[in-house]
């Protein structure tokens, strides 16, 4: 007996629909538990001041900084050397073997787990090029991380620019170069932005590499060789140690928070490059 | 319309400057700074130390660190640190480092507090980490098994369990392993099936403890020698201790350093 | 173009060919340095001990990892069976069925929460998953289910988001083709879109599994890390990320030793399955 498929239509759409909503729902389920067993205790205060009593008592500032300041450093030793392998592997060269190598190591860079980097940056950063627990070592350790999503997102922007942009710019004579800088480049911008915004909320979640390499000290990092929390390594150890509920949730709302303004600043960044250049 | 360049570069120029700033532990200045690390076990009353101590003394920072006493250790003889933390007692070629003995530490066999049990021998406790008793019925309680929770290999805490408590019999592999003390005392606290052993200094309202084989975990107990699950809590220093971190042991030593860790519920060394 | 003009790109793409190279260098070294520290202990012991040892006891020289590795597969297994088919459900829809103004809401809320750290999930299967498990299935809630379905749903947005970019980069032509020759919608998603955007969609599931087995601070917090094989899903389980995380600030010597030549152990795991995955997705694309 042939089902009507009309009917299988329905059933189909109806299903989807559930697990479409029941999927979504989890996930902002997770975010609505954090902010309302969070938020209360989310202050000024609390943000801007120093932890006492191993994070009992007093804010989370120190891991704020160090949570800001690994994202930052980490996407500008990145970006530079994603985007411009990007460039290279989409607008320099054909397809060779060379560049097969190049995407291999790409792909396998972005297949190791974060534990890996953090047994490499703890043996290679802190032990053997003596830079201890630091900024620097977790900083170092977080772009190669994040360096394949850059890359392939960057390539992906890059390659959807439309050819006959291009063809347009080298029949006005303008070198390879300033193709790439004054034409593909800004018109890929949005892709790319997503890229970099992705690894930032990647970087600034990450704590398996980041508290080998960068240290969990409660101090606030004030130079690259010091060490110190980010709020994600601050967090875990509030919670496993169930040192305080109440602050663990709340240095998961600041947390996630951040994550959601980097992102809604992006996609605002994404949608005025867009305007501009369509 | 060129790619803007504006913004990466002056997050790479931020970056450099950052850089260059000066670190906590200039070379240039006279250090201020002490760094400690080690044991877990030790590390929240190094920090409660410091805190006392920035106190009397706020130009000196007491950065501590955690990494167990084996690293603790490693750290000490490598001269990466000014004073490592053990939580066990110094081995075969870690006995050059100069041992400063700050208070001692009892390990407790705690419980959830709805459990009724309160009293255990230190052979049931081999029994249970070796896994021939896996049910609370056999300690007199329902039929249900024993959440039992151990710290990991290389631990101080675990090592001084397994030397002065389990002697000849190894911990089983079916049972549950967490990282720290303050991890053990919560899978404990909310699974009211579980078994855990953990620094005393950091039991709380939230665990029970067990007192062994009718002896109470009490300062008392242990000063009286009742009580024997006992281990050192010892600051090392690779030979002298500079100025800083001598300064910070004194404190550690000193009447008031002592009231502090016995508050925590430590075992003070003078007594 | 003149001289000039010439030498500045060949400089430029030297300087971006040198870029390009340094991912390789970067793979490189964590290779070397990671094999340099891990593969010693294989001639040691010998691979057998290790790989196909039961006893982990790295203090007393014992330095087998083979409960492990079978924990590692069986709950990114579990979290695949659960997380893969629902993730794909809800791309379809989002893909098929969502209006574009529901499409422009969720999908970045999905971009969104695939930023949620690992520990928050971990965190939240603590308090919540365990024991939930504890009370009303058994065990002691650290177990094979919970790190299965926290897991599962830490993978959701992943391959979410990426199942749903490969199903809308599927040329709308092909879509009006199957319905202009009187197939159902759903009859065109399941004949049409599905396969045309499947090496997509194996590759989100393949980024899936990459992150469920190299997931480990939500695994510690929720999977109890005993050292047995685990015999039923309520059972603690300690992953080969685990392992590494637990006992890597502690260990010295030997025992330092052993968890690299863990790390080894669980990078050609990950390496072989990235390299079937791609071979696979390859293969079928070029079918």
């Amino acid at each position: 007996m042939r089902i009507n498929p009309r009917l299988t239509d329905k059933v189909v759409r109806g299903g989807l629909t559930f697990q479409a909503l029941f999927t979504v729902g989890i996930l902002v389920l997770i975010v609505a538990v954090i902010f309302v067993k969070g938020f209360p205790y989310v202050t000024a205060e609390f943000i801007f001041s120093y932890p006492q009593d191993m994070g009992r008592l007093g804010g989370i500032f120190p891991s704020v900084v160090g949570t800001v300041f690994l994202g930052l450093l980490s996407i500008a030793f990145a970006t530079p050397l994603g985007v411009g392998t990007a460039i290279y592997l989409t607008e320099y060269t054909k397809e060779s073997s060379l560049t097969r190598i190049i995407r291999f190591g790409v792909e396998s860079l972005a297949g190791i787990p974060s534990i890996i980097y953090g047994l490499f940056g703890f043996i290679f950063f802190v032990i053997k090029l003596k830079l201890g627990w630091s900024l620097l070592s977790g900083t170092l350790t977080v772009s190669i991380m994040v360096l394949p999503t850059i890359i392939r997102t960057s390539e992906e922007a890059i390659k959807s620019v439309p050819k006959n942009l291009r063809m347009v710019s080298f029949s006005l004579a303008a070198t390879k170069w300033e193709t790439v800088t004054r034409v593909i480049l800004p018109s890929a911008a949005p892709g790319i932005l997503t890229g970099i915004m992705l690894s930032i909320g990647r970087a600034v979640s990450e704590t398996a590499a980041v508290i080998f390499t960068m240290g969990s000290s409660l101090r606030l990092p004030t130079s690259i060789m010091d060490s110190g929390r980010t709020m994600a390594v601050h967090f875990y150890i509030l919670a496993r140690e169930g040192i305080s509920m109440e602050k663990a949730y709340a240095t998961a709302v600041i947390l996630v928070c951040s994550i959601l303004i980097i992102n809604i600043a992006a996609y605002y960044l994404m949608h005025k490059m867009i305007a501009r250049y369509s | 319309m060129r790619f803007p360049y504006r913004l990466p570069v002056l997050a790479l120029m931020s970056a450099l400057l950052f850089c260059c700033g000066s670190s906590q532990s200039s070379l240039t200045d006279e250090k201020s700074t002490v760094t400690i690390a080690g044991s877990t076990s030790i590390m929240p009353f190094s920090e409660k130390l410091a805190e006392h101590f920035k106190i009397d003394k706020p130009r000196i920072v007491v950065d501590v660190q955690g990494g167990g006493s084996s690293a603790g250790i490693q750290a000490c003889l490598n001269r990466t640190v000014d004073i490592g933390m053990s939580s066990r007692d110094l081995k075969g070629d870690e006995l050059v480092l100069r041992q400063t003995l700050i208070c001692h530490d009892g390990i407790a066999l705690v419980v959830h507090p709805r459990n009724p049990t309160k009293d255990i021998s230190a052979e049931k406790i081999r029994d249970i980490y070796s896994g021939r008793i896996t049910n609370w019925k056999a300690l007199g309680w329902i039929d249900r098994n024993i959440d039992c929770v151990t710290r990991e290999e290389g631990s101080g805490t675990r090592g001084a369990f397994e030397e002065l408590v389990m002697g000849e019999s190894s911990i089983h592999d079916s049972i549950m392993v967490q990282d720290s003390n303050g991890s053990v005392k919560e899978v404990v606290a909310t699974d009211p099936y579980a078994i855990g052993y953990l620094s005393l200094g950091v039991v709380d309202a939230k665990v029970r403890a067990l007192s062994v084989g009718g002896v109470e975990p009490t300062t008392r107990n242990i000063l009286a020698k009742r009580y024997r699950i006992v281990r050192p809590f010892l600051y090392l220093t690779f030979g002298e201790p500079s100025k800083n971190a001598k300064l910070f042991i004194d404190f550690v030593l000193s009447k008031e350093g002592q009231r502090i860790l016995k508050k925590e519920g430590l075992i003070p060394i003078n007594e | 173009m003149n001289r000039k003009l010439i030498d500045k790109e060949r400089v430029i793409k030297l300087i971006l060919l040198v870029f390009a190279l340094s991912s390789l260098l970067f793979l490189f070294t964590i290779f070397a340095f990671i094999l340099t520290e891990g593969l010693p202990l294989f001639y040691e012991a010998g691979v057998k001990a290790i790989v196909f040892g039961m006893r982990w006891a790295p203090t007393k020289a014992a330095f087998g990892i083979f409960p492990m590795i079978i924990s590692s597969f069986m709950v990114t297994f579990g979290a695949l069976v659960v997380g893969a088919p629902l993730a794909l459900a809800c791309a379809t829809y989002l893909s098929e069925y969502a209006g574009k103004r529901t499409k422009l809401f969720l999908k970045p809320s999905l971009e969104l929460l695939a930023g949620i750290p690992s520990v928050v999930y971990g965190f939240l299967g603590v308090v919540y998953i365990v024991p939930i498990i504890r009370e009303h299935l058994g065990g002691a809630g650290f177990s094979i289910l919970s790190t299965s379905l926290v897991l599962a749903i830490m993978i959701l947005p992943t391959i979410t988001s990426i199942s749903f970019d490969s199903l809308m980069s599927v040329p709308p032509a092909y879509r009006e083709g199957s319905l202009a020759m009187g197939a159902t919608k759903w009859q065109t998603i399941r004949r049409v879109v599905l396969p045309a955007a499947r090496s997509g969609i194996l590759a989100s599931f393949i980024l899936g599994m990459g992150r469920a087995i190299g997931e480990t601070m939500a695994v510690i917090m929720v999977a109890g890390n005993a050292l047995k094989i685990p015999t039923s899903l309520l059972d603690p389980l300690r992953t080969l990320t685990s392992n590494i995380a637990l006992e890597l600030a502690y260990a010295t010597g030997d025992h330092r030793r052993a968890l690299f030549s863990t790390g080894v152990v669980l990078l050609v795991i990950i390496m072989s399955l990235n390299l079937v995955a791609n071979f696979w997705v390859k293969a079928r694309v070029a079918k």
